[in-house]
């Protein structure tokens, strides 16, 4: 289903609900996008591709064929081949100031926590929020736990952290309210390089618990 | 002092016209003040804004008017006033809204070019009727290219705000800058800055999620700027929008323009740093060619109004105009 977001871009909608086997599908989808050279940029989301077109150069109609026709082509068994990133983790302690906490709320002892956080491959649903920062799922169920009622003024870049179905990594200091279970020493964002993120939408991801020294 | 060093160059970025030196320095400083090119494109879906100019038709006035390259970097001034001086011969056009131009005893006028001597310092000083002013520099202005733009994105960390004793360089222009000089931007081509717009906009995909009384009430009242506005978003005052459907929006991508309602039913326009998804069922999109004259409103004093149109009527009127 296809409708315009202004006169510069259209928004896919492929279902409405965030569901991994739903998102595999937008990312496929996002991938056969990149194939329409007057297509400018694409954000795949959970359920959506919001598609940027220059209005200069093409019109709605046209850029809306040209995604039907893609369309027409993608059924259920179309894939987008994923990268698969296994991501070092320390947990607890300093690195994961709210491990105990989770675990205590949880009625689950930290090393029960560590294995169901890690033991799983998450889909990168979407990237927001800051620049790089992977929303991914989706988290075993026993894991879901609401958002901080305050948000830390300052998460260190890094932190490794769950809220609702969705677990994440803050590629920057920011603000943030999730809850922090752990860090990992990878740089998710360098806007001085080549290729300046870690993740792409789309991508497996696993978290391997770094056992430490 | 002359600083001749070759700027090693994306190849993607703006056309180069020789190599770059020194050419202003900050005297004097408020408000915010970045540089911006046209844009940072390809990062929407690592969550990158697209960042560049908040009002695109006087940045491109004023990179016209000096026969810039149409990607050339400026200063974007906002909210505040900056002082500089020449270090070294130049021409400088000045474009915007809500500012005029003061060069000793001289006062110019906004959209217009004009020659500055090594030692001459320039004031752009805040008037009203509008938010931000453009700078312009013969040749443009050269910094890092950060992910093959030049744009400040200051939530991200990509490039910093302007400050006094900053020292800025621009590429040397091809053309004669007195030739550059004195030239006014035509008349006829002006965008007609209001404070009582009446602004363009294309239904969203969530429009139906609102009552006919709350989406009467969008296209009916006036609404006001909010003195709390920046770079990322515009949040209007006025009367409450009603919501028919209360279930909450899984993010989705959103664009500059786009009007999100949140739980206070008050309108928040997103602006050129926008978050590039978000999570408010979105109303309404402004058009490209009517945000000019959104950036420009001035909180608490314009009173602006928004008009349905449709995409195929938005596009077919942006066409007619480059004829």
């Amino acid at each position: 289903m296809l409708k315009p977001l202004g006169d510069s871009s259209i928004l896919i909608q492929l279902g409405d609900e965030i569901d991994p086997r739903l998102n595999q599908r937008v990312h496929a989808l996002d991938a056969l996008l990149q194939t329409i050279p007057a297509i400018t940029e694409t954000v795949p989301a959970y359920c959506t591709v919001l598609v940027h077109y220059d209005p200069l150069t093409t019109t709605y109609t046209e850029i809306a064929n040209l995604i039907n026709e893609k369309l027409s082509l993608f059924d259920e068994s179309t894939h987008r081949p994923s990268h698969r990133l296994e991501i070092p983790v320390l947990y607890g302690g300093a690195s994961g100031p709210d491990l105990e906490a989770v675990a205590t709320t949880l009625a689950l002892s930290p090393s029960e926590l560590i294995r169901l956080h890690s033991e799983r491959e998450y889909t990168v649903y979407m990237m927001g929020f800051t620049p790089g920062f992977p929303y991914m799922g989706i988290l075993d169920e026993k894991l879901n736990m609401p958002r901080l009622s305050s948000p830390r003024t300052r998460v260190p870049a890094g932190s490794v952290a769950i809220a609702g179905s969705q677990t994440g990594i803050y590629p920057v200091d920011s603000p943030g309210g999730w809850h922090i279970l752990g860090h990992t020493p990878l740089k998710l964002f360098d806007p001085m390089s080549e290729s300046p993120f870690l993740f792409a939408p789309g991508d497996i991801v696993k978290f391997i618990p770094d056992h430490g020294r | 002092m002359d600083d001749r060093r070759l700027t090693i160059e994306n190849t993607t970025s703006s056309m180069v016209y020789g190599p770059s030196s020194m050419v202003l320095e900050v005297t004097d400083l408020s408000g915010i003040a970045t540089l911006q090119d046209s844009g940072r494109r390809g990062w929407n879906k690592f969550g990158v804004p697209t960042s560049g100019p908040m009002d695109w038709f006087a940045y491109q006035a004023a990179n016209s008017l000096l026969d810039n390259s149409p990607n050339s970097a400026v200063i974007e001034l906002g909210l505040g006033e900056i002082t500089f001086r020449a270090l070294r011969n130049t021409t400088i056009a000045v474009t915007g809204a809500g500012y005029e131009v003061e060069n000793y005893v001289w006062t110019f006028p906004l959209w217009t070019t004009f020659y500055v001597r090594a030692g001459w310092t320039v004031r752009v000083k805040k008037t009203s009727g509008g938010n931000w002013a453009y700078i312009a520099i013969a040749g443009g202005f050269d910094s890092p290219v950060i992910m093959n733009s030049r744009s400040t994105y200051l939530r991200g960390g990509i490039g910093s705000a302007l400050k006094t004793g900053d020292v800025l360089n621009s590429f040397a222009s091809p053309k004669d800058l007195i030739k550059l000089a004195a030239r006014d931007f035509p008349v006829d081509k002006f965008m007609p800055y209001s404070q009582t717009p009446i602004i363009e906009v294309i239904p969203a995909p969530q429009a139906d999620w609102f009552t006919p009384e709350g989406i009467r009430t969008f296209y009916e009242s006036e609404y006001t700027l909010s003195p709390s506005f920046d770079r990322m978003g515009y949040r209007l005052q006025g009367s409450p929008i009603e919501k028919a459907i209360s279930k909450e929006l899984i993010s989705e991508g959103m664009t500059m323009g786009s009007i999100q309602i949140p739980a206070d039913e008050q309108p928040i326009v997103m602006m050129a740093d926008a978050p590039t998804a978000g999570g408010y069922p979105k109303i309404a999109n402004v058009t490209r060619a009517d945000l000019p004259l959104l950036a420009q409103c001035e909180a608490g004093v314009s009173k602006i109004r928004f008009r349905e149109t449709t995409v195929e009527e938005a596009q077919k009127r942006t066409m007619d105009s480059r004829r």
